[in-house]
């Protein structure tokens, strides 16, 4: 018997069906934003803790009020200025002795911050206030210590901060990750995140 | 002579679609491939904030989300023209936060728990008493990692 060729498939239509799937897929596609800033709560506070005594000049007071105006230390400003001035509070380095700052270049105003060590910037908003403003105010303090970070990492390790985070989420980097890490942690002791943000006020 | 007859001017030859199904294909593949299934479908309006110093959320299965704003046009009959929360496609008020993040720990093998992280996606018209609930609650159940979710661009433009 001879053998049957077999018929063939008629393919003119698998150009719909392609289609009828990727009209599917676009309009089920959403290109998520899953990025942000990222932060750490303060764990719950028991009641009978003192807080600790800190001295006024090394508190950086940046208020939100229901308006959402910005005061930076009772003065307002506007937030472009934001960042500089933090920087500026930030890498005052005015302590002497054992609370120098041997790698500041700020003013050295001795009634502005002792040492970024110390420096605390403390963020008080209204339950009014907009979230995009508090946002907005949020990532210019965390652009203020990027910019002094990036700064140190340049001077010790000629790569900025932000490249040395970047290198070592990056499977393909090749160094020595462990000393990258230690590298990251002693930047971030010389400027360490010390934001600390006050209960709302009615 | 028949070999060098003149084209027939005029008449423009077909195009072939015989390749039409090969590129539906490839773009067919590519959303495939991007597509991100929406796990909840969104009852608020979620205009997020602009930032520049963000961070990327790698790992998607140690998220948890909350999402709060103001109910979008269809719910606002029935929740009102003020910003609700809303966990896993319904609202909810702020106290059910901490049964959300105990369910949503309990879901997740053990070892994995310390890693989870919230992501606040807030719209930004919403006032800081409501998003100050949410992080009380929050470190009241030592959900301490937080990520505000935020678009891509200038801070400074929030302000307009």
């Amino acid at each position: 018997m001879a053998r049957r060729a077999a018929p063939e498939v008629n393919a003119g239509s698998m150009a719909d069906i392609a289609f009828l799937l990727l009209i599917f897929f676009l309009v089920t596609t959403t290109i998520e934003t899953d990025s942000g800033i990222s932060r750490k709560l303060p764990p719950p506070q028991e009641d009978n803790v003192e807080p600790p005594i800190l001295k006024q000049k090394n508190i950086f007071v940046v208020e939100l009020n229901k308006n959402n105006d910005l005061l930076v230390e009772e003065v307002p400003m506007e937030l472009k200025d934001l960042r500089e001035a933090a920087v500026k509070f930030l890498d005052n380095g005015g302590g002497n002795g054992e609370e120098a700052c041997n790698y500041c270049q700020g003013a050295k105003d001795p009634t502005s911050s002792d040492n970024p060590t110390k420096a605390v910037i403390s963020l008080r908003n209204n339950r009014e206030t907009n979230y995009a403003t508090y946002i907005a105010v949020q990532n210019e303090l965390v652009a203020a210590y990027t910019t002094l970070r990036n700064r140190e990492a340049e001077r010790l390790f000629g790569k900025s901060f932000v490249q040395m985070e970047k290198d070592l989420k990056d499977v393909n980097y090749v160094g020595n990750k462990e000393g990258l890490k230690e590298d990251i942690k002693k930047i971030q002791f010389l400027f360490p995140e010390k934001l600390s943000e006050a209960e709302p006020k009615k | 002579m028949s070999k060098f007859n003149k084209k027939k001017s005029g008449e423009l030859p077909a195009i072939s679609t015989a390749s039409l199904p090969d590129i539906v294909f490839m773009l067919l593949f590519f959303f495939m491939v991007a597509t991100v299934m929406r796990q909840n479908t969104l009852m608020i309006d979620n205009k997020l904030p602009l930032a520049d110093q963000i961070e990327k959320l790698d790992k998607k299965d140690l998220v948890m989300y909350i999402y709060a704003g103001k109910p979008s046009s269809r719910y606002r009959a029935s929740a009102g023209n003020q910003a609700r929360i809303q966990l896993n496609d319904k609202f909810a008020n702020v106290d059910e936060i901490k049964a959300f993040i105990l369910a949503e720990r309990a879901a997740k093998r053990e070892e994995l728990i310390p890693f989870l992280t919230t992501a606040l996606k807030v719209d930004g018209e919403t006032n800081m008493g409501l998003v100050g609930d949410i992080k009380k609650e929050l470190r009241e159940v030592q959900a301490l990692k937080i990520n505000y979710t935020t678009r891509t661009g200038s801070a400074v433009d929030n302000l307009r």
